[in-house]
């Protein structure tokens, strides 16, 4: 079975396109590296102070420079990165090709629309999906609670979707 | 020992581009695009899967490293309260303590204020709004836009797509509705 008969196959049982352009690095192993790396996220967030409820409130509130600072520097040293990735032709480590799939514009609704309504939790709670992980994490115990309203959330929107302008 | 736990609190000019390289990382070790949201989709498709189709896929195949990852960044966090020490509170401008005073959050000390995120605040009105609404938000919002802070604002500006640049406008321009709208509704000290 080659690569294409495997496309086409899962192109026709999912209906909804979810990213995945490498074969599945599910091994034991695989996955520690994962872990791994997202450790070290995890531990780099904290410590750069990005978790912090009032880090958010004050980039919101323009009342510090910090994370507007972080947030470009993050950018602007991943899109040089990605211009090497490109100029270069580099592969991953295993060999394939690394590819990144273009969003679809659509209406552009889903993105205004849905980043806003993100954009109040943003706010609210002070923390984006990778923080609340690493709150919880740091002991803050209740934050499971917003963790599963945020799963919650998702569960909603994937019920209406149907229903909803993209 | 305030000078050892200086030196462990990164500056922003090393933080920042030390975040950035997650994306060529990811990249380069399995062509994995850097983002965190589509682990709450993941999960629904483990646990309920079987009522929408935007939950039926094989999620452990497309999402097992983003669910490591996930865990990973759980880890950090308990790693990094280890060698934190209690009761430490980081520079904030004295603008913002005034403003976080204005609304009668008087403890700044931690990475978030315990007046407002305690199992006690949840079994209050403001509170369970203020914890399951933001909650709510993030879920939904995440999922309708496709992305979050680490997918759109990291990833997809940085790969210049413009979907991502509109995603992050609404990201913001919610953020700035929830700091001077809703927050200062909910912790009922008007706008």
């Amino acid at each position: 079975m080659n690569a294409s008969m495997t496309e086409t196959r899962r192109a026709a049982h999912a209906p909804v396109a979810v990213p995945d352009s490498e074969p599945a690095r599910s091994s034991a192993a695989g996955l520690l590296v994962y872990l791994g790396l997202g450790t070290l996220f995890g531990s780099l967030l904290v410590k750069a102070e990005v978790v912090s409820w009032f880090r958010i409130q004050e980039m919101f509130r323009f009342q510090s420079p910090h994370m507007y600072l972080t947030i470009v520097s993050a950018i602007a040293t991943a899109a040089i990165s990605l211009q090497v990735i490109r100029w270069r032709g580099l592969r991953t480590m295993q060999g394939g090709p690394i590819v990144l799939p273009p969003k679809v514009m659509g209406s552009g609704t889903r993105y205004w629309a849905g980043g806003t309504l993100f954009g109040l939790g943003w706010a609210l709670v002070g923390a984006c999906p990778a923080p609340l992980f690493a709150l919880f994490g740091t002991g803050i115990s209740v934050f499971g609670v917003i963790i599963a309203s945020a799963l919650v959330g998702t569960w909603l929107y994937g019920v209406i979707r149907p229903r909803l302008p993209h | 020992m305030p000078a050892a736990e200086t030196l462990v609190v990164l500056p922003w000019y090393l933080a920042g581009p030390l975040i950035g390289l997650f994306v060529p990382v990811l990249l380069l070790v399995g062509n994995r695009m850097f983002g965190v949201s589509g682990n709450l989709r993941h999960v629904c498709a483990a646990v309920l899967p079987a009522r929408a189709d935007f939950f039926r896929y094989d999620w452990r195949r497309t999402g097992g490293w983003n669910l490591a990852f996930a865990a990973g960044v759980l880890l950090g966090g308990a790693l990094m309260a280890l060698i934190t020490p209690e009761g430490s509170r980081i520079t904030l401008s004295p603008a913002a303590v005034t403003s976080f005073e204005a609304l009668g959050i008087r403890d700044v000390t931690g990475l978030v204020p315990r007046e407002l995120f305690s199992w006690e605040a949840l079994l209050t009105l403001r509170g369970a709004l203020l914890m399951i609404g933001g909650g709510l938000l993030i879920g939904f919002g995440t999922a309708y836009a496709g992305g979050c802070t680490s997918g759109h604002a990291i990833s997809g500006l940085a790969d210049f797509q413009l979907p991502s640049l509109v995603a992050v406008i609404g990201f913001f321009a919610g953020g700035l509705i929830g700091t001077w709208v809703l927050l200062p509704l909910l912790l009922g000290v008007g706008a």
